[in-house]
């Protein structure tokens, strides 16, 4: 284990404008997000795409995105932690920070989506244990803590022999969090495209894609920002990891639609997802699976690209914008489809029944959504500011040396 | 109220009608001194109709579980009474048509490809006794009486309608805008779910539901209402008489509302 001897100096980010400026930016779009939640509240979801049949919209898709994002960005620091990979070690305390910012920003987009926000209370403290909703607010909340203690262990020095059991709790909370999350959907039994237990691992697999590529993208920004080092051996590494993640998002959801493809009741649901249901065909196969999937697994692991940040970034853009689409399609989709209660036959009421649901997103939702997405940017950029969350350097010789040069230095 | 499922001759249903006229308002004013002048609890069985004047200081007990048993083949093309006395009772506008409107019950058209058979009949809450609704409230909010009448409390509902999400039979509204005008009985707010509450003021005064009233004065009294836990109950007569189906049975939900010649 002599390579895991190297000091790791960490260090703040700088000060200035470089901070300065783009806090303000990311608290110009938290104040836009606040007006849009304001904005909701006050003439009520009359203002917003939805409807009746289409009760959850873009907030959903942009806090869900979060928070699978959160659970699966911790997973950096749990490869460090738990299965001992030293390249990762640097990297875990980024790691924790970010779940926690992400986590943040997205329940405060799906609170301020409520029909009754200002009951925040209620729902802190009125719990009905069978529902997976109450169950998740212990999940979150809980998780929130877990990330903090494992934080705590990560960077005072005389707790670190705890960070293996504080990673191994975080990782099976999180696995938890992330199976509740899924299972918001698997378990509605009334709706043709949810109603399967494969929606709690098709969210694991998502978030650990989606927490990477977010990762990904975040320490590639600072290190360039502080012009400090990240090495390409490191990136690739986690383009590859990346790869793989991608990999089995597709892999679950091919798994999802075919096992509904050999079913005649879920044909219905199934040609409206893939083939002739608008827009939701469309965001599947062309941003999810091609450009979200497929493409980001021929950069990640293409001789010719591999080794390239460049295309190790764009990968990682690549799976966010693939991942948002999958939520949509999964969310709103899952919901544009009508309700079978009579099989087979043609229905028709003035409430929507028997017909495809329209939803065109409103201004407010996208304000609330990217609001969230700010917050959590913001408390990402605050925390490296006033603690030492970021590596100095995350060259490969730094975090990964062979094990000679390590030696030699810790003599 | 005798007519669901028969073939009656049309004056006959007339003279019928007018019997139940009168016995809905003799009903009232016996369930009104019900009140006064009997103990608390006294059920009222008049006419074999069953009418319980619920004391409000008396809590809901399983005893009785309500139902309704819906004719389809007698429920008219074209006729909305149920709907428009559901949108009078609650203070709803039965004919507003945006996705954003509520619609406490409303007036499904079905029709076979094969052959093209029509069908129409009108769908609310099925008041199940296993109510996905109630258990993916995350508040406790969505709640079933013990007397089988599935609600809203409006106190606790913090309007994230995951309810709405899980009801299979799309039964629930959010009201997406401020209100006016709302009835004492039926309490409504912005930002909460709502559903079809079978007229649970009424069933406590020991009424039918203003739709089943409604269907039974002006249509084609396809709507009956009682206590399926009463075996001699005319709901549960004929549910052991002929065959009727629950929607979406495959979910084995346990609903509350049953269908005929759908």
């Amino acid at each position: 284990m002599g390579r895991a001897m190297v000091r790791i100096i960490y260090r703040e980010i700088a000060g200035g404008a470089a901070f300065w400026g783009p806090l303000a930016g990311l608290g110009l779009l938290i104040l836009v997000g606040l007006y849009s939640a304001w904005y909701m509240e006050h003439y009520g979801h009359i203002v917003t795409g939805m409807g009746n049949r289409i009760v959850w919209g873009i907030p959903h898709v942009f806090a869900i995105f979060l928070i699978v994002a959160a659970s699966g960005v911790l997973n950096v620091a749990s490869i460090g932690s738990v299965f001992g990979r030293v390249p990762y070690k640097p990297m875990a305390r980024l790691s924790g920070l970010l779940a926690i910012a992400l986590l943040t920003g997205g329940l405060t987009v799906l609170v301020l989506d409520l029909g009754r926000p200002d009951r925040l209370i209620v729902a802190m403290t009125t719990y009905n244990f069978k529902s997976i909703f109450a169950w998740n607010i212990f999940l979150y909340t809980g998780f929130l803590v877990i990330v903090a203690a494992y934080l705590f262990v990560l960077m005072e020095r005389q707790m670190s022999p705890y960070s293996k059991p504080v990673g191994w709790f975080a990782l099976i909370w999180r696995v938890v969090l992330t199976s509740g999350t899924g299972s918001i959907f698997g378990w509605l039994v009334a709706r043709q495209a949810y109603d399967a237990a494969i929606m709690a691992p098709l969210f694991i697999a998502l978030s650990l894609s989606l927490g990477l590529a977010v990762f990904i993208l975040v320490v590639w920004t600072i290190c360039r920002w502080e012009g400090r080092e990240l090495g390409s051996g490191l990136l690739s590494r986690l383009g590859r990891l990346l790869g793989i993640f991608a990999g089995v998002v597709l892999y679950f959801t091919a798994i999802q639609h075919l096992t509904n493809l050999y079913s005649a009741e879920h044909w219905g649901v199934e040609a409206f997802l893939l083939w002739d249901g608008g827009v939701y065909p469309g965001l599947f196969w062309l941003v999810q699976v091609l450009l979200g999937g497929l493409l980001p697994i021929a950069l990640v692991f293409h001789p010719k690209t591999a080794s390239k940040p460049g295309a190790i970034v764009s990968a990682a853009s690549l799976v966010i914008l693939g991942g948002l689409a999958q939520l949509y399609v999964i969310i709103i989709g899952g919901q544009a489809y009508p309700l079978v209660m009579f099989p087979g036959m043609e229905v028709h009421s003035v409430f929507q029944d028997g017909v495809i649901a329209s939803y065109a997103p409103s201004l407010p939702e996208f304000g609330l959504g990217i609001g969230g997405v700010a917050l959590a940017l913001a408390i990402t950029l605050v925390g490296m500011k006033i603690l030492r969350f970021v590596p100095q350097s995350l060259a490969d010789k730094t975090v990964d040396p062979p094990p000679a040069a390590a030696e030699a230095k810790a003599a | 109220m005798n007519k669901l499922g028969d073939t009656e001759r049309p004056e006959v249903a007339d003279a019928r009608e007018q019997t139940d006229v009168s016995r809905r308002a003799f009903l009232r004013a016996a369930s009104a001194l019900g009140g006064l002048a009997l103990a608390p609890g006294v059920t009222l069985y008049a006419f074999g109709q069953e009418a319980e004047v619920r004391p409000a200081d008396q809590a809901v007990t399983s005893q009785h579980r309500w139902g309704m048993l819906i004719d389809a083949g007698r429920c008219g093309d074209g006729c909305n009474a149920c709907v428009t006395a559901c949108a009078d009772e609650h203070g709803w506008d039965a004919d507003a048509a945006s996705p954003t409107d509520a619609h406490w019950i409303r007036k499904v058209e079905l029709r076979d490809p094969e052959g093209g058979l029509k069908r129409t009949l009108p769908m609310m809450c099925q008041h199940c006794a296993s109510p996905p609704c109630v258990d993916v409230c995350p508040t406790g909010a969505s709640f079933k009486r013990a007397d089988g009448i599935v609600l809203v409390d409006k106190h606790t509902c913090i309007g994230c309608r995951y309810c709405m999400m899980a009801c299979p039979y799309n039964a629930r509204s959010f009201v997406h805008e401020p209100l006016a005008d709302q009835k004492p009985y039926a309490p409504r707010g912005k930002g909460t779910v709502e559903s079809c509450t079978m007229c649970v003021h009424r069933v406590d005064e020991g009424r039918q539901p203003a739709c089943v009233e409604a269907c039974a004065d002006t249509a084609g009294g396809a709507m009956l209402f009682g206590d399926l836990n009463d075996p001699d109950s005319e709901i549960s007569k004929r549910i052991a008489s002929y065959a009727t189906v629950e929607i979406r049975a495959d979910l084995d939900l346990d609903t509350g509302v049953r269908y005929r010649n759908i």
